[in-house]
């Protein structure tokens, strides 16, 4: 069990997002969360990363709890995120941005920066640099890596996004809506993609609302409603599950 | 080539004070505390060698440490808070700097500090340090903690999601600008022979604003443009000398309508870059 969601509650100002929620994640399988909008999926993630507080209940991820541990920190521990709305740094170049994510690898300080007389600190920036560029070509973007992050298309900035999170080498990848603002070719791309980072061993948690992509790459499917799990499953059992059924399209009339 | 002379080297002391508004302004914080540092900075060497006989160049690095040492202190508030609320707590507390020093006897008080010992070769000194300045900014750029304070600059939060301790990083941008305002403080000290809180108002920290907004915030030759030809200007031109903070107000609008990034984006490095390219 790689993430472990005990009795999970969210509050916000009296509104509660997330109820009860029980959850695990088994190690190396891509597990799926999906539901209506305002369902808490999100906010699960936010709470998973630390970006915001929990109100009740526990996390665990490889064994340490995360209720109190900082954001950077719980990144440290090997959690990498994307976003559901893209959030790359516009003043950085594509590569640059991929760089970031090897922060929490390295430790070059700011007076190390300016006084480069160690082989180490050079060594590691090169290494940053040729790890970023790998995971870039990985996503398929290597050539686009000196541009501005800002200046390149929205599918591309996903997969920019993608290579971000990987570079930082996470044990578990949250994908928040990777497919959103996608045509059906680029998410063909993505599904392989996504497929290619299982085959790495990583576990993947992934929201999405597209059901074919769905369908057709997750292991485990966790269902949320209105901050409740209503069911999980094989994705074939998710299909039939007249619960999931009710909450996407209403009760049927005459029930 | 003496009245050429000192106004280089006022244009100098005021680049030295806009990249230290620059370096916290990368991580997203707008200090306006950054005269009240120079004015710690200008005391603190002052003191030591009017009062204790310490030379020079380790009096102007203790004046920059003690900046830079409270620039820490209001580093740990300034965290929690943003915009318009970090604009209130860097001013407030620019200002208890300067009432502290018209309160101070031991520094001359509201009357000032006369017999600083002149610093014949301030120039000298004060471009030495934006040539160091320099190197480290460019330096910055291309490393990691360069890029930290670009991402935290963007985005705070994905940047900490993405595994930057936002704390530290915030901390030392604001602490090591703190340091380069107060190295600026000491130059002008041992420049004017003789200070008083009121040089250090904070008018002068909105003025170095102006610099980094006009000359550009994207590299950091931008403040350095921004405060030469803004230092430069007023000087060549008396007529503009009075008008000056009126100029400012159309300049700054004119910019934020016409090119936000300010005079120089990255985009004029780089075509600056290619013309040395095509010359070679």
């Amino acid at each position: 069990m790689i993430l472990e969601i005990r009795d999970l509650v969210k509050y916000y100002d009296g509104f509660c997002a997330l109820h009860e929620i029980q959850m695990k994640v088994q190690e190396g399988k891509v597990h799926a969360i999906i539901g209506p909008n305002g369902a808490g999926k999100t906010t699960l993630f936010n709470l998973i990363s630390g970006m915001h507080d929990i109100t009740r209940g526990e996390i665990w991820f490889k064994g340490k709890r995360l209720n109190d541990l900082k954001p950077h920190l719980r990144t440290e521990l090997g959690i990498g995120r994307t976003f559901q709305i893209v959030r790359l740094f516009s003043s950085l170049t594509v590569l640059e941005n991929v760089m970031v994510g090897r922060h929490c690898r390295t430790n070059a300080g700011l007076f190390k920066t300016f006084f480069k007389f160690s082989m180490k600190e050079l060594d590691e920036e090169k290494d940053s640099r040729e790890q970023a560029l790998k995971w870039l070509d990985f996503v398929g973007l290597a050539h686009k890596m000196d541009q501005m992050a800002s200046n390149i298309p929205h599918a591309e900035q996903r997969l920019v996004e993608i290579a971000r999170a990987l570079s930082l080498e996470p044990d578990l990848l949250l994908l928040d809506e990777p497919a959103a603002g996608m045509n059906p070719k680029e998410t063909m791309v993505l599904d392989a993609l996504i497929a290619k980072i299982s085959r790495m061993g990583k576990t993947i948690l992934l929201i999405e609302h597209n059901m074919d992509l769905v369908m057709g790459i997750s292991e485990i499917i966790s269902v949320l409603n209105f901050g409740e799990k209503i069911a999980e499953g094989r994705p074939s059992e998710i299909q039939d599950n007249p619960a999931v059924i009710e909450a996407y399209l209403g009760k049927k009339r005459g029930n | 080539m003496d009245y050429l002379l000192s106004v280089a080297t006022i244009a100098g002391i005021y680049i030295i004070m806009a990249l230290s508004f620059y370096l916290p302004f990368i991580t997203g914080q707008i200090s306006l505390a950054q005269a009240g540092f120079m004015a710690i900075g200008a005391y603190g060497s002052a003191v030591c060698t009017a009062k204790w006989g310490i030379p020079y160049v380790p009096a102007v690095l203790f004046g920059g440490v003690i900046a830079g040492v409270l620039g820490f202190v209001l580093g740990v508030p300034a965290l929690r808070i943003k915009g318009i609320y970090l604009l209130l707590l860097t001013l407030g507390f620019g200002e208890i700097i300067r009432v502290v020093f018209i309160n101070f006897n031991y520094v001359g008080a509201a009357e000032g500090f006369p017999g600083i010992p002149y610093q014949k070769y301030t120039g000298l000194y004060a471009y030495a340090v934006i040539f160091i300045l320099i190197i480290f900014f460019s330096r910055l750029r291309n490393s990691r903690m360069g890029r930290a304070f670009q991402a935290i600059g963007n985005d705070e939060t994905a940047a900490e999601v993405l595994g930057v301790n936002i704390t530290s990083a915030k901390l030392m941008a604001f602490s090591v600008g703190a340091f380069i305002a107060g190295i600026g403080g000491g130059i002008f000290a041992h420049y004017q022979e003789y200070i008083e809180p009121l040089m250090f108002g904070v008018m002068h920290a909105v003025e170095f604003i102006v610099f980094v907004i006009f000359g550009g915030i994207q590299i950091f030759w931008g403040p350095i443009f921004g405060a030469f030809v803004l230092t430069l200007l007023p000087e060549f031109f008396r007529a503009i000398q009075e008008w000056r903070m009126e100029i400012y107000g159309v300049l700054l609008i004119v910019m934020m309508i016409i090119r936000p990034q300010g005079v120089i984006g990255l985009d004029t490095i780089q075509a600056i870059e290619k013309l040395f390219q095509k010359a070679r």
